[in-house]
């Protein structure tokens, strides 16, 4: 590829779908993408109450092949990626060796030679470099699979009725964070229980060529078409981390709230510095905050001030139209707890206090991992 | 008649008092208002400098005054329903009206077409 090719902005195989719908059109990570169709606060009703579509064919797919792909991965990630079953996805971390997260994504446990992995349309040539840059001493191939998918997720309670009609899957039989090969709508996917938005749903990997007809298909169904803006308010009020906002390579997964996703029983890439930060305790800690007045909705970057001093800044704020509050994100030092005060600046000369809540700012329709027996 | 700024506020003036929002066009690109921050009434407005500011689900944006005068009227009908500039933006979705605004003011700046003819480009 050449630096001129680079700078152009890519689309997605649905993207004339985006302009017969009348998108509004924006440029996220380099593609040209949805911001939204009817409306962000529509769209967000429709995924909260029935169901939503989004083309997030952005996204990358790195595939690892070959005899060492999950000591490779393991290697690689945050999770244990050998104890995970086939069939399962797992959200992990990709960490440097200081414990920083290059990038959060999702591992497909495809086959003993084969794991899919799922990273973020803004990190995907960072992640294959530095991936490809880890496979000394290791049998495997890393391929950039980005255009060999289109992806689509389908969001919202209604999802899987929604789906019934046209899925040559067995739906329920899809736990929470797995997957299943088979065709929906006679179209071969990969389907998941996944999602981004805090409700039930699927996301479907598929030859580009066939975005089309499943697109169509399940507006026709009833699903929403619903853009970025929607997407990322959903994931606000789930508290989703968002890379470039929640998570960056400063940031490690213990101070993220994400301990969850790392397996310290097992090496992998920053294992040592995570190891050490257990020990001796984070510093600071995502915390979820809500203004006690109306008057101005926190934004990203906006100083969290307590007695006079800035402790942290907002990751992410908005009014979240499902709580009916207006909610921001912020790394904060460890002492300050829930139920504690602090002001927001959220303009020159206009600060407006809040409190520490719990997060998920909000929690719809997502299923929880059956417990195996 | 209305005229336009460059940064997307129109106003209207009818003797001295000057109806003051934003354009069809910025309401478009900011998406859903879900909130006004309105100014105190009696507030001095001076030209070009942000008077209050409205905050949509995608961003907040400062509104600046086109003209000089102090805040008479705020549209308090934003406190309850701030989507009226999204139905409305260049009516119901006004957002204050000042007083003692002298016509001479409304020099430089842009009558509808040359609005949107500017927005087109």
């Amino acid at each position: 590829m050449t630096d001129k090719e680079n700078t152009q902005t890519k689309t997605t195989a649905l993207y004339p779908e985006h302009k017969r719908l009348d998108a509004k059109i924006v440029d996220f990570a380099g593609w040209s993408m949805p911001m939204q169709y009817s409306g962000i606060l529509d769209e967000v009703r429709a995924v909260r109450s029935n169901a939503g579509l989004f083309d997030i064919s952005h996204m990358g797919e790195i595939r690892v092949n070959g005899p060492d792909a999950i000591p490779f991965c393991n290697y690689l990630l945050t999770n244990n990626i050998e104890t995970m079953k086939f069939g399962e996805v797992c959200y992990t971390m990709l960490c440097n060796n200081q414990g920083g997260v290059i990038d959060d994504l999702l591992a497909y446990k495809i086959r003993k030679d084969e794991i899919l992995l799922v990273v973020n349309a803004s990190n995907a040539s960072k992640c294959f470099a530095w991936i490809q840059s880890q496979t000394q001493g290791f049998v495997v191939h890393v391929e950039d699979a980005s255009n060999a998918f289109a992806q689509i997720a389908l969001q919202g309670p209604n999802s899987q009725s929604l789906l019934e009609s046209v899925s040559g899957v067995e739906l329920e039989a899809i736990d929470f964070y797995s997957f299943a090969i088979g065709r929906i709508n006679g179209i071969e996917c990969i389907v998941s229980r996944t999602g981004y938005t805090g409700e039930d749903g699927f996301e479907f990997y598929l030859h580009p060529d066939a975005a089309k007809p499943l697109w169509r298909k399940l507006i026709e169904l009833g699903a929403k078409p619903a853009g970025l803006g929607a997407r990322d308010l959903l994931r606000f009020e789930a508290c989703y981390m968002l890379y470039g906002h929640e998570l960056d390579e400063q940031t490690t997964p213990l101070e993220a709230g994400l301990s969850w996703t790392v397996d310290l029983a097992k090496p992998f890439i920053g294992h040592s510095a995570l190891k050490q930060q257990k020990e001796e305790g984070v510093s600071k800690r995502l915390k979820g905050l809500q203004t006690l007045e109306k008057g101005g909705i926190p934004r990203q970057g906006n100083p969290v001030i307590v007695k006079g001093k800035k402790v942290g800044h907002v990751t992410s704020g908005n009014q979240s139209p499902s709580v009916g509050e207006n909610l921001a994100m912020s790394y904060l030092p460890k002492d300050i707890k829930i139920g504690a005060e602090v002001d927001i600046s959220i303009r020159e000369n206009k600060t407006v206090p809040a409190k520490v809540i719990k997060m998920p700012f909000y929690r719809g329709s997502v299923r929880t991992k059956k417990k195996s027996p | 008649m209305k005229k336009y700024t460059q940064s997307h506020e129109w106003v209207e003036l009818a003797g001295t008092r000057a109806t003051i929002g934003i354009s069809n066009h910025a309401q478009e690109e900011l998406g859903d208002v879900v909130y006004v921050d309105l100014p105190e009434v009696g507030k001095k407005a001076k030209k070009g400098q942000v008077i209050c500011s409205i905050e949509s689900v995608k961003a907040a944006s400062d509104i600046y005054t086109p003209v000089d005068g102090e805040v008479a009227e705020i549209n308090t009908l934003l406190d309850s329903s701030p989507e009226t500039i999204n139905q409305d933006a260049e009516g119901e979705g006004w957002i204050i009206r000042l007083e003692g605004v002298q016509s001479e003011q409304l020099e430089g700046l842009m009558d509808q077409d040359a609005y949107l003819k500017m927005i087109q480009e």
